[in-house]
């Protein structure tokens, strides 16, 4: 028996330069990194205020970080596939081979909502959530650790498959039978589900902490109604986590199932069944859509009142078109494939319950028209972003009713119409959703605002070149162009492919302005310095707190009285300004102590998968084991918290005061 | 601005797409009909869209900050009556829309038959790695990467998969039909202009997967009756043997034709799944129980 | 101006309701999010009572169910399955008046039953692969042994967990982490119960019915 599995040397694409080069410049790069943290002695600090926190905004902004970070990953995918369909018209096979092109999209695909819109999403929720509610952590803050570093593991595993092995050459559903071991004999399928697998665990466990985050951790007086927008979208959203993924977790460990010990669950052979797999993948997938929007929602519904100077309209409204939203989108998947010949009452419901998703959206559209009605709209970079999602979301939301009729959809299914509809809603509503929740909560985070220039640059960029590279992709979808196509004979698409790489290349502007908003901002930062903590004339809990906070939030836990309660408060103070300010008292505050174990189990979690994907089961054992001791330890630690003097938190809190008042 | 791009775009489009091939161009009745109900829902929708889209620009420009004009309304938070509007705008284009889509998935259902004087053609599909086998079980040919059909008369195809799935799609002459193996999907077309259209995979399958081309020509009754006795006089034979042959992974393949075809062998792909490498044996299977 | 002394102001006792009572203890949101986590659990549990509803008639010419199950077999496990959860009841009981050797005791019980319970799943399901009716002979099969055995990989975590608990309770005796890992074992347990209530009916009743 091979002591490595299936791994030896002939696993490296030695011989294919774009791997190569591109695996070189990430080494380069990480290896950078590691040197300039170790030149500048940043190790300490990294591993004591950063890998071990279980500090909710650390993890938050250490989410974020990774999204942006694959972010780049994808869109490097993105911007080799569409140059590759730019130049592969006719007889040309452009410069990517059908193994290399096929791996990208598949990454493109798996990365950008695994590993891209989902750590940014939850890593949003992670920094905000327990900062509006009025709480000092989430309900479980070292499992909030684990959960992270898992997403980051499988985030790894998926880089690994660039230099070592190669990745799933079947598009990002990896429908079966064409997943299964006799279509893909090779690795890729593996370390896609394993990513997956060990991401999947670590998403479920956050949706786990922030639905008892939410229901159970609010400050006093903060009832349902009373909770900001965003906290009852990031609710629908965790509901949906729970409700959803451990179907994805069956799902695939049913075909990792098919694929190491010979299961007839998707093969043909055995009786077993393909079609399940669709009907079992989408059950999870189009819910998973909405788990990525309404956040989105939720910040855009901040940014529209904080920076219109207005409570939101229709608040109730919003509440309940939420939840709607929540419970049906469970009720729609079978729209994925209304070609797989289910039938006219089957293929009706199923368009019909998908159109009924619009009402509560387009509800929601038209309370942030009314809630800018009568306003004092502020232009910043936030709400550039938002006016952008209102405009471009609702031509998104327009092609989707469109492909949700079932006659449309045999017409545009598959085609790229439909990569560019759910380009459209993605990007028009994930990415410029989390652009303006970056802007927005970035002086929360660091204390200083972001350059509103090069933001609004970003901005600009990103929208025209996602006009300028998917308008035209509907055009194509209408001339019957499908996706996933390495070479094409159509002359007739060319143009416009070559319309939709400049866009591309449009959006990369954005992307480098971003990078430099980035730069030029901590570079500025006396400059761009709020000591105030509220440097937007915010109306939720957050901004009533310092900027950064501390690891406490709230050196006392606020009492809410109203919807907007920071709002409510300012309101309140103006009115009794002369009142003399009552002496407070401050209570020492118990925090939950740092801790490895997220840290460490993701190591084995890292070894666990990698082994398994080479079938090098010596490994895996050993990797299973590490974890469980891990957990073991952390079972036996003596003390779980530490106990925040008061004279602390009384002198953190003065100082803040005197800062604000100077 | 970026409404006009897209109106823009779309008419150019419709342009683009009535002069070259594409679903806005189509050649068929189904193909038509779809169109239509792409254009209603479509008209329903931008009813909604375009003034939305104008409101938000409207809006967000007149009570921006610096416009003294503006009145400040921070009170305007509720309005029961723009509640009940808020809801029923969308309700109402929804309830329109989603009266198109039930009546048009019931009109336009692709295992419903096309009525018609004619007699249908029966074709029976294949998708290989990375091929398109057509088996017109009546007049016992076959062909590959090439479909003929007579023109306004319906086409039935029986579709399946020998190994990974596919979507047959002809865009100009309407719906796409998954092709699955070990079970059999139905799909009715007509062309009512004669004429070479484009036909392809629309739902990936591999490597070969871009070169999943077949050429659709849909030409007179007399000039099918010559191809079926032209084909009828050359090419190899069709049976197990040269299937399994047929069935070996190979890309780009130039359309040829087979002068017979076994009798039953589509039953027999559909009910005895072929694996695409031919080291490993035929495994059997019904295929009753796997279609619900 | 003195922000959070303003926020402090309102009194606590003038709160209306439940929800707006503020943070709950830690007792409270340990075993709220237990309950939680049991529900995405049992979510994952109907993916795979799903798949084997669609593939129970798929035999592929091979046993099926009314063919293989023992039934005096699973009448001894259920009965084992659903003893032990009094046993894991009194257990509660037993923490919550903090008698350590009641605890232990019926945590032997409670373990011993759910041993025995895996000793007959396992002797099934290799008698099972003996006579070849292993999970790669047909879809039904590759079905059955997933789900019976995905609740059976549980109660094997269950009986790992328990004995830790065990020894954190010898070693750290019943301070309040522990009070609480225990009432989430416990529902873990529980849990247990209900799905193989679930597969008793789906598996086991409905798949002899001829």
């Amino acid at each position: 028996m091979n002591l490595l599995g299936k791994l030896s040397w002939s696993a490296i694409p030695f011989d294919q330069p774009i791997v190569m080069g591109a695996s070189a410049f990430m080494a380069l790069v990480v290896a950078l990194v590691l040197g300039w943290i170790t030149l500048k002695g940043y190790w300490r600090y990294l591993w004591d205020e950063w890998l071990t926190s279980v500090d909710h905004k650390r993890i938050g902004v250490m989410y974020c970080l990774l999204a942006l970070v694959m972010m780049l990953r994808g869109f490097a995918d993105a911007i080799m596939m569409r140059a590759q369909q730019a130049v592969a018209a006719g007889g040309a096979q452009g410069y990517l081979p059908p193994e290399h092109f096929d791996q990208i999209f598949t990454a493109h695909g798996a990365i950008m909502i695994f590993f891209m819109a989902m750590p940014f999403v939850i890593g949003l929720m992670n920094f905000v959530l327990p900062l509006q509610l009025g709480s000092r952590d989430v309900a479980f803050p070292t499992l909030n650790s684990v959960s992270f570093w898992l997403t980051a593991a499988g985030a790894l595993l998926i880089n690994i498959s660039l230099v070592v092995g190669e990745f799933a050459k079947t598009g990002w559903w990896a429908y079966p039978p064409l997943s299964g071991l006799q279509l893909s004999p090779g690795v890729g399928v593996d370390y896609y589900l394993w990513a997956v697998q060990i991401s999947g665990i670590g998403t479920l466990m956050t949706g786990i902490n922030f639905v008892a985050t939410i229901l159970k951790m609010r400050a006093p007086g903060m009832g349902y109604m009373r909770m900001p927008v965003f906290c009852w979208t990031s609710l629908a959203t965790s509901l949906l986590i729970v409700a959803v993924f451990p179907v994805l977790t069956a799902t695939f460990g049913m075909l990792l199932l098919d694929r190491y010990l010979g299961f007839h669950f998707f093969t043909i052979e055995g009786h077993g069944n393909p079609m399940m797999y669709a009907n079992l993948f989408w059950i999870w997938g189009h819910p998973e859509v909405y788990i990525l929007i309404l956040p989105a929602f939720g910040v855009f519904s901040e940014v529209v009142a904080t920076f219109s100077g207005k409570p939101l309209f229709g608040y109730r409204s919003m509440v309940a078109a939420t939840m709607a939203i929540c419970v049906l989108s469970l009720l729609v998947w079978l729209h994925h494939f209304f070609t797989m010949g289910a039938g006219a009452n089957v293929n009706g419901f199923f368009g019909v319950m998908t159109m009924i998703i619009a009402v509560p959206t387009g509800v929601k559209v038209f309370n942030w028209l009314f809630t800018m009605y009568g306003g004092r709209v502020r232009f910043t970079v936030p709400v550039l972003w938002t006016i952008g999602f209102m405009v471009t979301f609702v031509i998104g939301g327009m092609t989707g009713v469109l492909m949700a009729v079932p006659p449309a959809d045999f017409q545009l299914h598959n085609s790229l119409f439909l990569v560019a509809h759910f380009h459209n809603v993605i990007i028009g509503g994930v990415v410029f959703g989390v652009m303006a929740a970056y802007n927005y909560w970035f002086p929360k985070a660091f204390g200083f605002k972001l350059d509103e220039r090069w933001g609004s640059a970003s901005f600009w960029c990103w929208l025209v070149g996602f006009y300028v590279a998917f308008m035209p992709l509907y055009v194509l979808g209408l001339m019957g162009m499908t996706r996933r196509m390495q070479h094409y004979d159509n002359p007739a698409w060319q143009p416009w492919l070559v319309v939709a790489a400049v866009g591309a290349v449009v959006i990369l502007g954005g992307v480098v302005c971003q990078v430099v908003q980035l730069v030029v901002s901590i570079r500025r930062r006396d400059q761009y310095r709020d000591a105030t903590g509220d440097p937007w004339h915010g109306r939720t809990l957050e901004w009533s707190t310092v900027s950064p906070p501390p690891a406490w939030n709230f050196a006392v836990l606020p009492q809410v009285a109203d919807l907007d309660a920071w709002w409510g408060r300012k309101q309140a103070m103006r009115a009794n300004q002369d009142q003399p300010a009552r002496a407070r008292e401050y209570r020492p505050i118990e925090m939950p102590k740092n801790s490895a174990t997220g840290f460490v189990i993701a190591f084995f979690a890292v070894v666990t998968g990698f082994a398994l994907i080479w079938h090098i089961w010596w490994m895996a054992s050993l990797g299973l084991l590490g974890a469980f001791v891990t957990v073991l330890a952390f079972a036996f630690r003596a003390q779980e918290e530490v106990e925040i003097p008061a004279e602390q938190i009384a002198r953190f809190a003065r100082a803040h005061q005197a800062e604000v008042a100077a | 601005m970026r409404r006009g791009v897209l109106a823009v775009l779309l008419i150019s489009a419709a342009v683009l797409g009535g002069c070259t091939e594409g679903v806005l161009n189509p050649k068929g009745p189904i193909a038509a009909a779809e169109r239509q109900i792409l254009f209603n829902a479509l008209g329903i929708m931008l009813a909604i869209v375009i003034p939305t889209i104008l409101a938000t620009f409207g809006i967000a420009y007149w009570f921006r900050a610096s416009n003294k004009r503006a009145r400040y309304l921070p009170d305007f938070t509720y309005s029961g009556r723009l509640e009940i509007l808020v809801w029923s705008i969308p309700a109402m284009t929804v309830f329109l829309v989603g009266g198109v889509a039930w009546v048009g998935a019931h009109d336009l259902e692709p295992s419903k038959p096309i009525v018609s004087a004619d007699k249908p053609v029966n074709v029976q599909v294949v998708s290989l790695d990375w091929k398109w086998l057509f088996i017109y079980p009546e007049q016992g040919i076959a062909s590959v990467n090439q479909l003929t059909i007579p023109v306004g008369t319906p086409v039935s195809f029986e579709l399946t998969s020998s190994g990974a799935m596919n979507s047959f799609f002809v865009p100009q002459l309407g719906s796409q039909i998954y092709t699955m193996a070990g079970m059999a999907t139905r799909l009715h077309l007509q062309a009512d202009h004669r004429g070479a259209y484009r036909g392809l995979s629309s739902m990936f399958s591999g490597d070969g997967f871009a070169d999943m081309r077949f050429a659709v020509h849909a030409v007179s009754e007399e000039e099918f009756a010559q191809w079926v006795e032209a084909a009828r006089g050359a090419g190899p034979v069709l049976d197990a043997q040269t299937y399994a042959d047929l069935a070996r992974p190979s890309k780009a393949v130039a359309s040829f034709t087979y002068r017979a075809v076994t009798p039953d062998l589509f039953d027999d792909i559909v009910n005895s799944v072929l694996v695409a490498n031919a080291s490993s044996p035929l495994v059997r299977s019904s295929s009753q129980e796997l279609e619900k | 101006m003195n922000v959070a002394v303003a926020i402090e102001t309102l009194q606590p006792e003038s709160l209306p309701s439940a929800s707006e009572a503020g943070p709950a203890s830690k007792r409270v949101v340990v075993a709220y999010g237990f309950w939680i986590f049991l529900l995405s659990d049992i979510v994952m549990f109907s993916a795979l009572f799903a798949a084997y509803a669609v593939l129970v008639r798929s035999t592929a010419g091979g046993p099926t169910g009314a063919d293989l199950f023992n039934q005096a077999s699973v009448a001894i496990q259920t009965a084992c399955l659903l003893v032990s959860s009094f046993t894991c009841g009194m257990m509660s009981l037993a923490v919550d008046s903090r008698r350590r050797g009641a605890t232990y005791a019926f945590a032997v019980l409670t373990f011993v039953l759910g041993a025995a319970f895996l000793a007959f799943e396992l002797r099934d399901f290799s008698g099972m692969i003996a006579s070849g009716a292993t999970p790669q002979h047909s879809a039904f099969l590759s079905a059955y042994f997933t789900l019976v055995g995905c609740h059976g990989l549980h109660v094997t975590v269950g009986l790992v967990w328990l004995a830790v608990m065990m020894a954190q309770v010898a070693i750290m005796g019943f301070r309040a982490t522990v009070e609480r890992r225990l009432r989430c074992f416990a529902l873990f347990w529980h849990a247990l119960d209900i799905v193989w209530i679930w597969l008793f009916t789906v598996v086991f009743l409905m798949g002899v019915r001829p």
